[in-house]
């Protein structure tokens, strides 16, 4: 996994500061994705349901309660 | 560039998501068995006659499958705004080496998402908790954690402002000051909620809690010391030793 391949020239160096208009459109992204990941992880079918019965909660049931989330 | 980290941060974060499903399974599903266990024998003794629910997913793959699938989700969700996060704040807080920006976020993410907001509202093995008060519990949990985000920007804010006239020291700490006594008064004004059964035992509560928090901190770690070194090792390269 870490075999170090001789450091390309063309492979450019992380820039001092990224402008944040280029990191803003990632950002609205991802966060909306990570938040619906983090609600079926965390909340589907236990406080609120978007789909009817417990297969969501019951197959998430043990990682819930172990990350910290109120389950039941 | 921000393709790069984003990327780096979700596929760091899916190898954090393993490391910590694998120290959930060694350390908090004996704890969550034995909470089933009391919760079985609570509700035998209380005449519910040995019904057993059927059951939709087996225990085996709750605590296997179940359990890594929805640890790994997080961590990839995680790890991608992580990466994104580091983005954002790497030539901002300083001349800071790749390796300790992305420690120092990562200490920041933990304490900020799991630290402070278990320390209101812990995290619960089975049979602790009404069902009735599910909505309440999950609500306030996550205006806790909202609140907990939202302070951290700010005092963070703050601190950057502060940066110039006082230098690096002294406008961390006071950003660190502000931060822990605002979540102080948030977590006073927060109801309390204790529902832990009178006889339910002191040590598995205790055990499923200390595993919670291990679930995280292996997590978080993983997340800040693998991504610092990926990035470390890029920049360097990139540099043409």
């Amino acid at each position: 996994m870490s075999h170090v391949v001789s450091a390309p020239a063309l492979q450019p160096a992380i820039p001092t500061v990224i402008p944040v208009r280029e990191i803003l459109p990632w950002a609205i992204f991802g966060g909306l994705l990570a938040i619906i990941a983090v609600y079926f992880v965390g909340a589907e079918q236990g406080a609120l349901s978007m789909f009817d019965g417990m297969y969501v909660h019951e197959f998430l049931h043990d990682g819930r309660h172990l990350l910290g989330f109120p389950c039941h | 560039m921000v393709r790069t980290l984003l990327v780096r941060g979700m596929l760091v974060g899916i190898l954090a998501g393993l490391l910590a499903a694998g120290f959930a399974y060694l350390f908090g599903e004996p704890q969550v068995d034995l909470a089933i266990a009391f919760e079985e024998h609570a509700s035998a003794a209380a005449g519910a006659a040995a019904e057993a629910e059927p059951e939709l997913v087996s225990r085996a793959v709750q605590s296997t499958l179940g359990l890594f699938t929805g640890i790994v989700v997080v961590g990839c969700a995680l790890g991608g705004i992580f990466g994104l996060a580091f983005a954002y704040f790497h030539g901002r807080l300083g001349r800071w080496s790749p390796l300790l920006t992305a420690a120092v976020l990562a200490a920041a993410g933990f304490i900020v998402l799991v630290v402070v907001p278990q320390l209101k509202y812990p995290a619960n093995p089975p049979a602790v908790g009404s069902p009735d008060s599910i909505a309440a519990r999950t609500g306030f949990y996550f205006l806790l954690l909202g609140l907990s985000i939202a302070v951290a920007i700010a005092a963070l804010g703050t601190a950057r402002q502060l940066m110039a006239r006082l230098g690096g020291w002294s406008a961390a700490l006071i950003g660190i000051a502000i931060y822990a006594i605002a979540m102080a008064g948030v977590m006073l004004a927060l109801p309390s909620i204790s529902e832990v059964p009178a006889d339910f035992s002191a040590d598995v509560l205790w055990n499923f809690r200390a595993a919670s928090l291990g679930i995280g901190a292996v997590l978080w770690a993983t997340l800040g010391l693998a991504f610092g070194a990926l990035t470390q090792r890029q920049l360097t390269a990139g540099r043409g030793r």
